[in-house]
């Protein structure tokens, strides 16, 4: 390839985003988008590879040289159309996906110099359709007559909701909130993922068909087999995983001891961080310590400081090393002030008499030998205890299955932890018209994960309603 | 969807009845379940239990006292109006059996609460004595209900201003004294809750508490409504509302229940400021 070496020496693209100083207070995106310009400049750079392994890395099979092309070539309507081919959250995608483990991991000008910011890309082409309300949505098939029933309107849920309906079939999302979106609405904070831009993705398959239902609890308010009485003739389990795992420290019923699920869902389906022009209120904490360092926390740690905090902590029980949030998140973390304490785990919480947090107990670790998660194991050190001041915690170390559903639906059979034991190729469980994935069939993963087994499930779904389980 | 079909003002326009349409709701609910309601897109998740089901007609019925900003705006609805989001049914639903001779001790807006799972214990077989408390009885709720429900009834008032002169505690004591109770539901305020459990606990008589801490999205999710029974962590969105009442820890309930008392009162100041 001729322009290789010229293409290497290109640099990639540097997002533009609002200043560590400014963004830590305010609720707005933090990186402002590309450019027409510099999104072309950067899709020049793609190679174009004959046998692109980027494409192989994307839980959905995105056509990543094709789309990039189109971009480059200044069809940014071309370019959307290619991304909907294959993704039918490109906006979300480009937004929160972890790219360097996947697409541009597998990037092969990264091995020489900087891979191709597919992401980036991915968001422009997604922002620029939505502002220029550009594009030509996918063909939908004749109708079968068939007819889906989708629980949960997360990640997962939406992709096999997009796939079968454009397949013809007549799906229904069933929703146990009043808005449609799952984590991505609950869980992602309005500066990392806006939801308005969730909520034009959901519109996007509301043209295509895609039906519905809101503050439907299923499991509850109607059961898997009722909606099969209804005339559903199959169903999709994506309730993602739904039950905040807390650490059965003394005092963790103190006020201002919150899950991460709570905390975050009151920031952002709520919108507490309005308050009061929204009903729902929030604790503002001015000395605020977030357990755990994954996604979710970084989350937390940063919604903790837009709301006013002096100081924030995260404090996790291994080294930086082992921290499992994606790179962006943890350095926008850090620009904006949130202070990692390693190495160091929580005892227990203190409180005043009127049962309020003002303290924590914790431990400090070192590494020991590796533990079978192939991690070096944390040892406390003895005698390191010590106190931080602190008036709230929020703890993030991971959720479980969410019970509600899978309790009225016995034939479903469960693993160890309560999540649905899925087909991993399919997605099919143990009963009959009944698939699922994504988190509560998987544990605690990510959304571009939740979205591939949604592919793989709705390409199952549509084999079941055109030929048989 | 979730349209109010009837509306009744009870204790001198402070405790309101909805009576809304939630066809899916009402086919499942059952005594001692509970909804959330939201009044408008900006409004907070209320969780509040249900008063009554008709499953033919596709409505369910809340009783709520009007404490807050929610609560004033839920009370502003007229006939014809509909909630924004309605949740349920959630939480577990009452065990009924046939215990022989029960108490079922209300208090407050917990009567409303209290009246299905009453009707459904005397339907199951049982004596039931029913015990009321209000301040004054302008505010006591649902007596004719509660007479129709119960073989026996008393009235306390704290002013004394109708039947016995001080505390349901009074009054259950001597109940307990009297007669072989097999299991006491005690549903109003916390300290009414906490002084009954108290009583019965030192006459070994199984005691039902159903609690209504702050709550999310009442399946689970958030954590939020966690309660100490027995020592362990409980969420009462999914593991109750109803509890051994022996068993909850109820100066930490009392305790979180005050969480957000600054920024209701803001947010009561704010809303009156804007009308």
């Amino acid at each position: 390839m001729a322009g290789k070496d010229k293409k290497v020496k290109v640099p990639r693209a540097t997002m533009p985003e609002q200043a560590p100083e400014v963004r830590r207070r305010n609720f707005m995106e933090v990186p402002l988008g590309l450019t027409d310009e510099m999104a072309i400049t950067e899709a020049a750079r793609c190679l174009q590879c004959k046998k692109p392994a980027c494409v192989e890395g994307c839980p959905v099979s995105v056509d990543i040289p094709g789309f990039i092309q189109k971009i480059a070539d200044g069809d940014f309507s071309g370019a959307i159309e290619r991304l909907w081919d294959k993704n039918a959250l490109p906006a979300v995608c480009g937004r929160v996906c972890p790219q360097e483990i996947q697409c541009e991991g597998n990037c092969i000008l990264g091995k020489k110099g900087s891979s191709v910011a597919i992401g980036y890309l991915e968001r422009f082409a997604a922002d620029k359709a939505r502002e220029l309300g550009s594009g030509t949505l996918p063909k939908v098939a004749d109708k079968t007559g068939k007819k889906v029933a989708v629980i949960g309107s997360g990640p997962s849920g939406l992709t096999v909701a997009g796939d079968l309906v454009v397949k013809g079939h007549d799906v229904t999302i069933f929703e146990a909130f009043h808005q449609t979106g799952g984590v991505l609405v609950y869980g992602i904070p309005e500066f990392r993922l806006p939801k308005d831009i969730v909520a034009s993705e959901v519109a996007t398959l509301e043209k295509l068909g895609v039906k519905i239902e809101l503050n439907s609890v299923v499991g509850t308010t109607v059961t898997i087999d009722e909606l099969f009485e209804e005339g559903f003739d199959a169903a999709y389990v994506g309730v993602g995983a739904g039950l905040p795992r807390f650490m059965n420290l003394p005092g963790e019923n103190l006020i201002g001891v919150f899950s991460a699920n709570e905390y975050l869902t009151r920031a952002n389906l709520m919108k507490a961080y309005l308050f009061p022009e929204y009903d729902t209120p929030i604790a503002k904490g001015k000395n605020v310590v977030v357990l755990g360092a994954g996604n979710v926390a970084m989350d937390a740690a940063r919604t903790a400081m837009r709301l006013g905090a002096d100081t924030v902590k995260i404090v996790y029980r291994r080294s930086r090393e082992e921290m499992p949030a994606r790179a962006e998140e943890l350095h926008h973390a850090e620009q904006e002030g949130i202070e990692f304490v390693l190495l160091t785990n929580p005892i227990q919480f203190f409180g005043d008499d009127d049962g309020r947090l003002n303290g924590m107990e914790c431990l400090k670790m070192e590494l020991g030998e590796p533990d079978e998660s192939g991690r070096r194991r944390p040892v406390p050190i003895e005698g390191s205890e010590y106190r931080i001041d602190c008036d709230l915690v929020v703890v993030s170390v991971g959720a479980k299955a969410n019970p509600l559903l899978t309790n009225s639906t016995p034939d479903i059979d469960l693993n160890q932890w309560g999540n649905i034991v899925a087909d991993p190729a399919t997605g099919k469980t143990s009963k009959k018209a009944v698939w699922a994935g994504g988190d509560i069939a998987t544990g605690m993963a990510t959304v571009i994960l939740a979205m591939g087994a949604g592919r793989d499930a709705a390409n199952s779904i549509h084999d079941y309603l055109t030929i048989g389980w | 969807m979730f349209k109010i079909v009837s509306r009744e003002e009870m204790a001198q326009g402070t405790i309101i009845l909805n009576e809304i349409e939630a066809p899916r709701i009402a086919r499942k609910a059952k005594p001692g379940q509970f909804v959330i309601l939201q009044v408008n897109e900006k409004g907070e998740r209320i969780p509040l239990t249900m008063a009554d089901v008709d499953p033919d007609k596709g409505t369910i019925t809340i009783i709520y006292m009007v404490v807050g900003k929610s609560t004033a705006l839920f009370g502003k609805m007229a006939v014809g109006e509909e909630y924004f989001a309605v949740i349920g049914p959630l939480g577990k639903a009452t065990h009924i059996e046939n215990r022989g001779k029960v108490v079922c001790v209300g208090g407050g807006t917990g009567i409303a609460v209290l009246h299905p799972i009453t009707r459904a214990l005397k339907d199951a077989g049982n004596h039931v004595t029913t015990i009321l408390g209000s301040r004054n009885k302008d505010l006591l709720i649902l007596e004719d209900k509660m007479a129709n429900a119960s073989d026996t009834l008393h009235i306390c008032t704290d002013d004394g201003s109708k039947g016995h002169h001080g505390f349901v505690t009074d009054v259950l004591k001597d109940v307990l004294e009297k007669e072989d109770i097999s299991l006491v539901v005690a549903i109003g305020p916390v300290p009414m809750m906490k002084f009954v459990s108290a009583i019965t606990k030192e006459k070994g008589v199984e005691t039902l508490v159903s609690l209504n801490p702050i709550m999310v999205d009442g399946t689970g999710m958030c954590g939020g409504c966690r309660v100490s029974v027995g020592g362990e962590t409980k969420f009462a969105c999914v593991d109750g509302p109803e509890f051994d009442g022996h068993k909850v820890d109820y100066d930490e309930l009392s305790n979180r229940l005050r969480a957000y008392l600054n920024d209701e009162q803001k947010s009561v100041d704010e809303s009156e400021k804007n009308a």
